[in-house]
């Protein structure tokens, strides 16, 4: 890929902004390093005339959350005719809402935990919450509670009490208006990145494991340094490898990705995989599990970055 | 971690004709990742269990940084190098989830009921000028060199002038000048407070505070208030018990006059009652009075500072709300015996405060003009609080409550129906408004239903607009928690 006029697109107002902001930082500083020209971007409401000003080459979306990983501004550079990496938009779309991402994997027949979702007016017109205690049932306990879409593990809790459901689904519900109660599975937290959109390539699995004090790789785990140690590549028997790297690869089809994506999936004690959601704009902050993967793979940084900005010019999967 | 018969049993087995498709390392075709994995220089590769697979490894913190290769490999890494040298101390320091949130209120559209800035627009612009041009001229040599560790003596004159205007009467000698009152806070928990020591504090309570005792491993012990501030029976209950167990309180940190968060001001015979526990009991009270000018109606109340008589209140105090917060200028008065050890503190920690901003506060002082600027800023704040509570009283849900300041920033509400504020916060930014989750006032996880709301540096349109805003979104909130029948 030659020299090209690159513009990063970063911050936003989701919740994830400062990780975003620590994404789209590194971004543009690897694609600087290589000689590209860099506009970085904090994303505003003058996002649509800045980049008509600007007239990039090609665009990379380091925003995470609602606004950039959900198709919308996927959308914008579709209309105004730029290349982007990543997901384009029904992938994104598809992607960030968890539930749809499910639905999608049951269809192809992959593995993952059973669960019910409801929006809040299930509950507000329709008297959900005299469910909850069947689903506690039905599913069993504990119950991961989490926002259908939302990013960097905002708003999930582990209930192991079925009274404690209608606070978890509250919390939840700050972040998003649908929400998704899930089984819980003990496990191993896998983190699988896949790079290309053609011929898709699997990196070294990383294994997350939160330091104690941590039920889950939650948001403190995931961005305070020395909070999680990492394997990589994760110690896994062959055989599990590569059938989590196979699930992996058919989750980032079925879901109709490109350019690159993080799939999140937790190992059981019998060593099966669930596949939890895929990521369309991994983090690429220092504490970030796909950088670690990359740089295992004998990637750098850089390399990665420019890999995923060349396939901006490919057509999307979708 | 095995030693080297547990690296040669794994490299035995390679050599045993296991073929490369059964290692269960997946090698990825890379040769150096081969050589790490079946040679010595493998190190996290730990064997274990009768089946003879490897476990998933935990290698000594320092075998991993080593193996922090680029060419592959079991990496183990937490990311900070540092982690295993960090004092013990930092333990508290994290970065929280709900802070980082934080940050998006800082957009234009966001009405932020948040941040207790003073409304330092209204500092006269021409005294400013002068006052710079009079250093420049006349006292330059002064503010480019070291001041004495106490401060200038001048500036403890304008302190005692300034505390004079409360009622309290004081001797110079006895004031130290600090870096705001944020370093006065400090350098009293640092000259008391071992790891372990209990300190009592209101609760709620100034979250500066609660985050410098943490940062010397305090336990905090938040005392039951109401909405004119600490109860006493309660408090000597809790005295009562922590001297059972031998864990007397090193001090109890008060902030007396229209607290942050609280809003609440104590009355009269509550510091008498206080001040005289201090004595019967021995106890030391902390007395941190930012606000105390600032007080919109009736007259000021007595500092528990002039009505000790035992040398058992340390007074702080703070010139970031009436004159500027970026001069980073406050004080503390403190008793002969207690005044060595915290000037040796300060000398430990910065030698002295700066000489140039002593000097602006001082010209400040001595211009006099301090006096009227108060005064505006009184009428502002008066103001904006008089607009904060009328549209509390009209647009907030039915059984919330709140503390009807007397002077300050700061409001204190309590929502009904067990609200959790820290999930509220989110929604609320989502709609533009923004205030500080009530538990970030206290070192034990209260204050969940509670929310401080600051009226110091919003106009009265925005203030309206933003509790406005808020309501909708609390009795959201409630409708909600009622439908899933909390």
């Amino acid at each position: 890929m030659g020299r090209k006029h690159v513009c990063v697109l970063y911050g936003g107002r989701s919740l994830e902004r400062d990780v975003s902001i620590n994404t789209g930082t590194r971004v543009a500083r690897a694609l600087e390093a290589r000689g590209h020209q860099v506009s970085p971007v904090d994303v505003d409401e003058s996002l649509v005339r800045r980049l008509v000003d600007l007239n990039p080459d090609v665009g990379f979306i380091a925003m995470h959350g609602k606004g950039g990983e959900d198709g919308t501004v996927q959308e914008l550079l579709e209309i105004l005719g730029i290349p982007y990496a990543g997901a384009g938009v029904s992938a994104s779309i598809r992607a960030m809402d968890k539930v749809l991402t499910k639905h999608t994997l049951l269809r192809r027949g992959l593995p993952t935990p059973r669960f019910h979702a409801f929006s809040d007016a299930a509950f507000r017109e329709l008297g959900a919450k005299d469910a909850l205690d069947i689903i506690a049932d039905q599913l069993g306990l504990p119950l991961v509670v989490k926002p259908a879409a939302q990013g960097s593990a905002l708003g999930i809790s582990v209930v192991g009490e079925a009274r404690d459901l209608p606070r978890a689904m509250v919390s939840a519900l700050s972040f998003d208006r649908k929400v998704m109660l899930e089984e819980f599975i003990s496990g191993r937290e896998l983190a699988v990145s896949i790079v290309g959109t053609q011929d898709p390539r699997v990196l070294p699995i990383v294994e997350a494991v939160p330091k104690s004090g941590h039920d889950f790789y939650d948001f403190e785990s995931r961005y305070t340094p020395g909070e999680t140690e990492f394997n990589v590549p994760a110690s896994l028997e062959s055989a599990v490898a590569e059938e989590v790297e196979r699930i992996s690869l058919e989750t980032y089809r079925a879901l109709g990705c490109s350019g690159f994506g993080r799939v999140d999936i937790i190992l059981d004690a019998a060593d099966r995989p669930w596949i939890l959601e895929l990521n369309t704009i991994p983090g690429l902050t220092e504490t970030s599990l796909m950088p670690a993967a990359a740089e295992a793979a004998g990637l750098s940084f850089e390399d990665l970055v420019e890999t995923v900005v060349a396939t901006a010019f490919e057509p999307k999967a979708e | 971690m095995g030693g080297k018969s547990q690296q040669a049993q794994g490299h035995e087995r390679a050599e045993a004709g296991e073929s490369r498709e059964t290692c269960p390392h997946p090698c990825f075709g890379n040769e150096a990742v081969d050589e790490e994995f079946h040679g010595e220089k493998c190190t996290t590769w730990a064997h274990g269990g009768a089946s003879g697979l490897p476990q998933p490894g935990r290698a000594p913190i320092l075998a991993a940084i080593r193996n922090r290769d680029r060419d592959g490999g079991m990496t183990k890494r937490g990311f900070d190098k540092y982690e295993e040298r960090y004092a013990e101390r930092t333990g508290v320091m994290r970065s929280s989830a709900m802070r980082d949130l934080m940050s998006l209120t800082a957009r234009p559209e966001v009405i932020s009921l948040a941040g207790g800035l003073p409304a330092t627009d209204s500092f006269p612009q021409d005294l400013f000028d002068r006052i710079n041009a009079e250093i420049s001229k006349e006292k330059r040599a002064l503010s480019l060199q070291y001041g004495p560790t106490e401060g200038f003596d001048f500036l403890k004159e304008d302190i005692a002038e300034v505390m004079a205007a409360e009622g309290t009467e004081i001797d110079p000698a006895h004031v130290l000048v600090t870096t705001g009152g944020q370093q006065a806070i400090d350098l009293v928990t640092k000259t008391f407070v071992n790891p372990g020591d209990v300190v009592l504090a209101e609760g709620p309570s100034y979250a500066g505070a609660l985050t410098t005792f943490s940062t010397y491993q305090t336990e905090v012990i938040h005392l039951p208030v109401d909405e004119h501030g600490l109860l006493l029976d309660e408090m000597d209950v809790i005295l009562d018990r922590l001297e059972a167990e031998g864990r007397w309180p090193k001090f109890i940190y008060v902030v007396p006059n229209f607290s942050n968060p609280g809003g609440m001001t104590l009355p009269l015979d509550r510091r008498e009652r206080l001040v005289e526990t201090a004595r019967e009991r021995d106890l030391l009270i902390v007395e941190d009075n930012p606000y105390g000018l600032l007080r919109f109606e009736e007259k000021p109340l007595p500092t528990m500072y002039s009505l000790d008589t035992e040398e058992n209140v340390v007074y702080l105090g703070s010139f970031s709300k009436i004159i500027s917060p970026g001069i980073r200028s406050g004080w503390l008065v403190a008793p002969p015996p207690i005044y060595q050890k915290v000037v040796f503190g300060k000398q430990a920690t910065d030698l002295c405060s700066s000489s140039y901003n002593q000097l602006f506060v001082h010209g400040f002082i001595s211009s006099g003009e301090w006096r009227e600027y108060v005064d505006r800023l009184r009428d502002i704040y008066r103001s904006r609080r008089d607009a904060m509570l009328e549209v509390l009283e009209q647009e907030f849900p039915a059984g919330s409550t709140w503390t009807k300041p007397v002077g300050g920033f700061f409001v204190w509400a309590t929502l009904p129906g067990g609200l959790d504020t820290g999930d509220l916060l989110v929604k609320a930014v989502e709609e533009n408004v923004a205030f500080v989750r009530g538990d970030a006032f206290y070192a034990d996880g209260q204050g969940t239903s509670s929310m401080r709301l600051s009226f110091s540096a919003v106009p009265e349109e925005k203030i309206q607009e933003g509790i406005r805003r808020l309501g909708r979104v609390a009795q959201d909130q409630l409708d909600l928690y009622r439908a899933m029948g909390l």
